[in-house]
């Protein structure tokens, strides 16, 4: 038992996993806010009354939604980055994490999206109709009386989305992202293959203690700003 | 438009209409259908429409259920759209969608049978919503007007709660207060006693009566024949998604002229 301890101790002394946490985190808020913002709209035109934006909506959402994230993240590296040629920043390290986050951000953007129009089917049909009659167009409806209602009904779906979103950032490696968990554990298992189930439990257990405060908060949130009816 | 031309089309319905209540005084058609068709999937909801509904008047429609009467309530302001035929507020036909359309509804109050009071916002602020975002009302000015209009349908001291705390009759009354907020030239109530508790409903309809008295045009689904009897200029009995019968309501309550309508009004007052 001692050994095993002194096993992680060793871990964590030779290791940076803290610091390897703190990217996915960081990884995960960024893709969280951009996804959220992109997810917003997408559910706008999805339900907006413009056939040609409800197609769009939907293309985007079947597209991104059905491709592997490894794939997204790839295309990223190779094809915008390699081929392409583009940067977001003369530092090599900044440029991969910004394109990691974008690649999350499209693909979760899809799941957010249909996480609000859950929300937004939770909204009883009288209240659009209340919002239109008072002379509301369909975006101050959707502003004022929709989305603020829709949010309240999505927070666990998109709860639910956050975390997957944070477990899927460690794809992030496929984008050339060194320095997050994954690819942190793979360095571990090649240098230290002795100590093999000390590696996995570290990174087990970081993203249970990551996760379980998510899974408690949106139930939390979603009990606190439900909508009485 | 060329509303002009297609009025001049039927005056014979508008006169048959006006006949039997000469003594009151009405302004100018405010609510104007003509020909309106609609339907859902093979049923034929709304069958050729024509309805003038004049400046001050307080119509009343009735009808089984099924009758399209709501339907033909909905339409006045294209929360369901129709086949064809027109509707015209003020001289104005009902746009298509976008900006215009919103403007329209902006102009015609209506009352829901399930309140559909906004739930996420205080009874104020369902109130001052239209005035400030359609009409650019400042948030002091349009929370003083809402305050008289909640005051008028007698629930001022529950402004600032929340739509759930509320009885049926205080939402519904609520509603009526968020509707005139927008001073509408016109009201349309679809039905909007039918979800309340009978010991609400007459809370509901003294709000009405006052409004009708006060000279507001309004178009009125309902089966509460004593609103009718009190406020009414005008009983229109539809059924099958056709006007069958029009008449005063003492007139209609009393000497029904087609069987539909002894036949309805038979199993209405039998109980």
């Amino acid at each position: 038992m001692d050994d095993f301890l002194a096993g992680f101790a060793e871990l964590f002394a030779r290791y940076d996993v803290l610091g390897a946490f703190w990217v996915n985190i960081q990884l995960t808020f960024w893709a969280a806010i951009l996804s959220l913002l992109l997810g917003s709209v997408l559910a706008l035109m999805r339900i907006s009354p413009i056939p040609s934006l409800q197609w769009a909506g939907t293309a985007y959402v079947t597209v991104f939604r059905n491709t592997p994230l490894t794939i997204i993240l790839t295309f990223m590296y190779l094809v915008v980055f390699s081929q392409l040629g583009l940067k977001l920043s003369d530092d090599l390290e900044t440029t991969f994490f910004w394109f990691a986050v974008i690649g999350l951000s499209v693909y979760h953007a899809a799941f957010v999206c249909e996480a609000i129009r859950s929300g937004v089917n939770t909204v009883p049909v009288g209240q659009a109709e209340a919002a239109r009659a008072i002379g509301l167009s369909f975006l101050p409806a959707a502003r004022l009386v929709i989305f603020p209602q829709a949010f309240r009904g999505a927070i666990a779906p998109l709860g639910n989305t956050l975390i997957a979103l944070l477990k899927n950032s460690t794809v992030a490696a496929a984008a050339s992202v060194a320095t997050e968990t994954s690819s942190l554990m793979r360095t571990m298992i090649e240098f230290r293959p002795d100590l093999m189930v000390a590696i996995f439990l570290t990174f087990a257990i970081g993203y249970v203690i990551l996760v379980i405060p998510i899974g408690v908060g949106t139930t939390w949130l979603s009990q606190r700003l439900a909508v009485k009816r | 438009m060329d509303q002009s031309t297609s009025t001049t089309g039927q005056p014979a319905a508008d006169d048959t209409a006006d006949a039997p209540t000469s003594d009151r005084v009405l302004g100018a058609p405010l609510v104007e259908l003509e020909h309106v068709n609609k339907h859902f999937g093979a049923l034929h909801v709304l069958q050729d429409i024509d309805l003038t509904v004049r400046k001050g008047e307080v119509l009343v429609v009735i009808g089984p259920s099924g009758s399209g009467k709501s339907t033909l309530c909905r339409a006045i302001n294209r929360l369901e759209t129709i086949d064809d035929g027109s509707i015209a507020i003020d001289g104005q036909t009902l746009p298509e969608e976008g900006k215009a359309l919103a403007q329209l509804r902006a102009e015609v109050g209506m009352v829901f049978q399930s309140f559909n009071l906004f739930a996420h916002k205080t009874v104020i602020d369902n109130v001052t919503l239209g005035p400030r975002k359609v009409r650019g009302l400042s948030k002091k000015a349009a929370e003083a007007e809402a305050m008289t209009l909640l005051e008028r349908v007698g629930v001022g001291n529950q402004a600032r709660k929340m739509p759930a705390q509320l009885s049926g009759g205080q939402q519904q009354r609520v509603a009526i207060a968020r509707a005139l907020a927008m001073h509408p030239k016109v009201m349309l109530f679809d039905e909007p006693t039918s979800a309340l508790d009978p010991e609400m409903i007459n809370e509901v309809l003294d709000v009405m009566v006052a409004l009708a008295e006060e000279g507001m045009t309004m178009i009125v689904v309902t089966h509460e024949m004593g609103f009718a009897r009190k406020a009414a200029h005008r009983v229109v009995f539809m059924a099958d998604g056709q006007i069958v019968e029009e008449a005063p309501p003492e007139e209609f309550f009393t000497a029904p002229k087609s069987d539909r309508a002894r036949d309805f009004l038979s199993k209405i007052l039998t109980h």
